[in-house]
């Protein structure tokens, strides 16, 4: 009898098993060629086969070999469930098929003394999302008639830069009209959904590019102001100093990634970014910061960054900046001042009870210096990070925008820092209810990021399929830095799936805004909500409805 | 539905000129309330300009507690006209016992004091009035201002105007500036503070409509002046963002257009003031209007305006002869008290426009 290892990792532990038609399946090879992560091989089986060439029966046993498609047996190999074979194969042979008995991250952490790694993002909400159970419910009648969201104008722009309030603008009275008589904070206009930071680096330069692309023409040719946050890893140096740039807010976070190319930059540049970005936490794994592996380091990431070929981990924390205060002093200061406090600058944070806190404190800033408000829930995230980070840290975004909103109101100061809120936005699939009732709660907009990926082609899911941007063998190309991999990627097509969801989403938001009534933003209207959860209405305050 | 009209004129006028403007209109609301600010006032007022008169529904009870308070803070009464009150059967009115316009010196302590201070000091002494006749339910404090009077009353305007004697014209009771609303509140329960006019400071704003932004507006004002209370009617953010706009931040007239309903941002893009422009749309973007409604205002000095959503989804009308201008969110209304006048001179406000109506009653159209 043979025996038994039952320690082994086994077929069955794997989160996701092949199934396989051996009748069917042609040899084509296409599957093996396609599957990023080796997780299927071509090998030869043994057969039995009784056959009877007579008239009457007369049972022959024939043994055979024949070639089969296999599934790979280990925990570093082990099939992700991408379904990239089933796409590929013409005879619909083989595909993947979730094994509810998985238990390959068990394994994998017993197996190899280490946190098991994973990308995609966190898997608290399977149920459904809080926005998803608040609806849209003071629809406008008779006394105040809904807007027509074909034939009304609508004005959709959002701010990001320090807010003065009205007696601090540096305004005066000269015959009769008011003009300006000192400078005041920088501020731009813009929509209020920004495409969000993901770095060149975590995604293919191909990815990156035509994110980059779909928001220039958004700008330029669809007249919808979409600014795109570059994420840390630098930014291209012909696009820094072409006149794109304005359309991008360039990010500083916690590795400083990419810095000294744009620092290097900046004399040559023609026009100002839209903003700067300084990344304190992102929400989906705080506290793990980003993990880019060497192998997604390529040459041209290398230069980009300004590294050498290595794991890229951002820290968690940066390095030096550990108050507020020292934040607003250092950070702030030299950003503005680096732009010659034309450009607004803003800070991201991760959703904790403590960003109110910090929001508060930004508040009260006397320098008025800070622009601009980010705070990123737990769901977003293209995440290359622990499996235990992703899963169980971070905050869930809405109560926790809806705090900061409400503390600015407490003080009277709302919009003096514009609250951008992301994390899980559009994890439904639709942005513009998901935007629309963020800014309800008091948001000045949203950005989003996951569901970027998923319009440019992401096979991934929150069950676990795929899921595998921490490998660098992201099977459609969009993070990954592997040349063969990347050429999967349709630049021109997904600037274009990008551009179309945009078209939608703005003809979404404007039917969403007409039956309220209002034709512009509705900031902190969220007497147009209600919601049927009890628990939901307390903590948000917004009306109960059942 | 409300009604709102207003006259403004070069002669004492009696209220029975607003009464009837304002009735002509009666399909256009519920008749379930009449309200009506005075100023410039003539009659038995007319020699008193400078000293504030109390106007106030309350029991008698309600008037001790006024009039005890008013003597603590100093101020002592020197006249006071009563409307001449006709009760008769089957009137739809619900009356308060008794109805006070009283005349108030100044606390002697004051009477050099800055007009600023004074100014502080009526408002404040009305809040702490209104304050105290809340707590037992005994009376409403409307107006506390010097060549001011308010009276609100629930009930059908006809029979108000009979229960108050208003149809009878009167040189007593007269003034060059009315304002007045048909119908109470849609939105909450009818309560008298909710009808308007409102008044504050010398302001005065009334409008037909919906403030769709009332919960912003509300949540904003409530923290910039301890005189934006009450929030009885989503349309008394419109009187607040006026004090607020004129008196508060000393801003011309004309901004209360540009922050109340700003121009769309590929406008503002073109304007040479687009700086200032923009500065204020994100300043007071939480005292935007949006939504449905007409307003009307009067500033402490007399102009009168008139303005309307970014849409122009309320209707409202200007007409005027010689000697008097009418505003009214009919015009039917107008052809009752003004049959005569040149109707082709008459003006339809457009969403981007504020019309003016100065003291020597010129009718000023400025586009924003
Ligand atoms: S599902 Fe994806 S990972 Fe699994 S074998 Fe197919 S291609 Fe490979
Ligand atoms: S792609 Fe399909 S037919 Fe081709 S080898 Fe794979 S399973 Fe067989």
């Amino acid at each position: 009898m043979a025996t038994m290892r039952v320690n082994a990792i086994a077929r069955d532990d794997l989160q996701w098993r092949i199934v396989y038609k051996h009748d069917r399946c042609t040899m084509c090879g296409r599957c093996l060629a396609s599957c990023p992560f080796g997780s299927i091989t071509a090998g030869v089986e043994k057969r039995r086969k009784v056959i009877s060439d007579h008239l009457t029966p007369q049972p022959k046993v024939l043994f055979q070999s024949v070639p089969v498609i296999r599934q790979v047996i280990n925990h570093q190999d082990a099939c992700r469930g991408c379904g990239i074979c089933e796409k590929v194969c013409p005879n619909e042979a083989i595909a993947p098929m979730l094994n509810p008995h998985g238990r390959l991250a068990i394994k994998y952490r017993s197996a190899t003394a280490d946190g098991y790694k994973r990308g995609g993002r966190s898997n608290l909400n399977p149920t459904g999302s809080t926005l998803d159970k608040i609806v849209i419910g003071r629809i406008s009648q008779m006394t105040d008639p809904s807007l027509d969201a074909q034939r009304h104008t609508f004005d959709m722009l959002s701010p990001l830069g320090r807010v003065l309030p009205p007696q601090g603008l540096g305004l005066e009275l000269k015959d009769g009209k008011l003009i300006t008589s000192r400078p005041m904070p920088p501020m731009n206009w813009m929509y209020p959904i920004i495409i969000g930071d993901m770095s060149i680096g975590a995604l293919s330069t191909r990815m990156w590019e035509a994110l980059a692309i779909a928001t220039a023409y958004l700008n330029e040719e669809v007249g919808l102001p979409v600014r795109m946050c570059t994420g840390e890893g630098g930014v291209p140096g012909p696009l820094l100093r072409s006149r794109f740039v304005r359309y991008m807010i360039l990010q500083i976070a916690s590795g400083h990634f990419g810095w000294n190319r744009i620092v290097n930059n900046m004399a040559h540049m023609q026009d100002d970014p839209a903003g700067v970005l300084i990344k304190i936490g992102q929400g989906a794994k705080p506290g793990d910061g980003g993990m880019l592996q060497a192998k997604k380091v390529a040459r041209h990431i290398q230069e980009i960054r300004g590294v050498p070929k290595a794991d890229l981990l951002s820290p968690p924390n940066h390095q030096g900046l550990y108050s507020i205060e020292e934040s607003v002093q250092k950070m702030f200061l030299s950003l503005n001042a680096a732009f010659k406090f034309r450009v607004p600058v803003a800070i991201k944070v991760a959703a904790s009870v403590t960003s109110v806190s910090v929001y508060n404190n930004l508040l009260r800033d006397p320098y008025n210096i800070v622009g601009g408000f980010f705070i990123d829930g737990i769901s977003g995230g293209t995440g290359a990070a622990q499996d235990i980070s992703l899963d169980h840290t971070g905050h869930p975004i809405v109560s926790k925008l809806r705090d900061c909103y409400l503390a600015a109101v407490h003080q009277g100061k709302q919009g003096q820092i514009p609250l951008w809120a992301g994390g899980g936005m559009g994890q439904a699939g639709n942005l513009a209810a998901d935007a629309f009732k963020m800014i309800c709660l008091g948001a000045n907009g949203i950005f989003t990021g996951k569901l970027m990926l998923q319009i440019a082609g992401c096979v991934g899911q929150d069950n676990g399929k795929c899921n595998a941007c921490n490998t660098g063998l992201c099977p459609v190309g969009i993070c990954t830095q592997n040349p063969v991999l990347v050429k999967r990627l349709d630049i021109d097509k997904v600037a274009e799936n990008v551009v179309n969801y945009f078209i939608a989403t703005d003809q979404e938001l404007k039917k969403l805004m007409a039956p309220i009534g209002n034709s512009t933003l509705p900031v902190g209207r969220s007497d147009a909500l209600i919601t049927t959860d009890r628990a939901i209405a307390d903590k948000l305050n917004i009306p109960y409805a059942c | 539905m409300c009604r709102i009209g207003a006259i403004k004129s070069t002669e004492y006028i009696h209220p029975s000129w607003a009464l009837r403007l304002m009735r002509s209109q009666q399909k256009g609301h519920d008749n379930s309330g009449f309200a009506m600010v005075m100023q410039d006032l003539g009659g038995v007022f007319e020699g008193y300009k400078k000293y504030p008169i109390l106007s106030m529904a309350c029991t008698e009870q309600g008037m001790k507690i006024a009039e005890d308070m008013l003597y603590s803070i100093g101020f002592s009464r020197i006249g006071q006209w009563n409307p001449e009150i006709r009760p008769a059967a089957g009137l739809n009115i619900e009356p308060m016992p008794m109805y006070v316009f009283q005349l108030f010196h100044y606390p002697k302590h004051l009477r050099s004091a800055s007009d600023r201070e004074k100014e502080d000091l009526l408002m404040d002494t009305r809040i702490k009035l209104r304050r105290e006749l809340e707590k037992t339910g005994d009376g409403f404090v409307y107006s506390f201002w010097p060549d001011t009077m308010t009276l609100k009353e629930i009930g059908d305007p006809t029979d108000i105007g009979t229960y108050f004697n208003l149809w009878e014209e009167s040189k007593d009771f007269t003034a060059k500036v009315i304002t007045a609303q048909c119908r109470q509140n849609t939105n909450y329960d009818i309560v008298r503070y909710a009808a308007h006019p409102f008044f504050l400071q010398g302001y005065t704003a009334l409008a037909n409509g919906e403030n769709t932004f009332y919960e912003k507006n509300k949540h904003f004002q409530q923290g910039l002046n301890r005189g934006y209370i009450g929030f009885e009617s989503d349309s008394q953010c419109f009187l607040y963002t006026l004090h607020y706009i004129h008196r508060e931040l000393g801003w011309p007239l004309e901004y209360y257009k540009h922050t109340a309903t700003p121009l769309p941002f590929d406008e503002i893009e073109k304007r040479a003031d687009r700086d200032v422009l923009l500065r204020i749309r994100s300043s007071l973007a939480h005292l935007e209007i949006n939504g449905p409604n007409t307003i009307i205002g009067v500033l402490p000095d007399g102009t009168m305006f008139t303005l309307c959503d970014s849409k122009k989804l309320r209707p409202v009308v200007v007409g005027r002869t010689d000697t008097m201008v009418a505003i009214s969110s009919e015009v039917n209304g107008i052809n009752e008290i003004l049959p005569n006048r040149d109707w082709k001179q008459d003006i339809y406000p457009h969403e981007r426009e504020t019309v003016v109506i100065n003291n020597d009653l010129e009718v000023l159209r400025w586009q924003q």
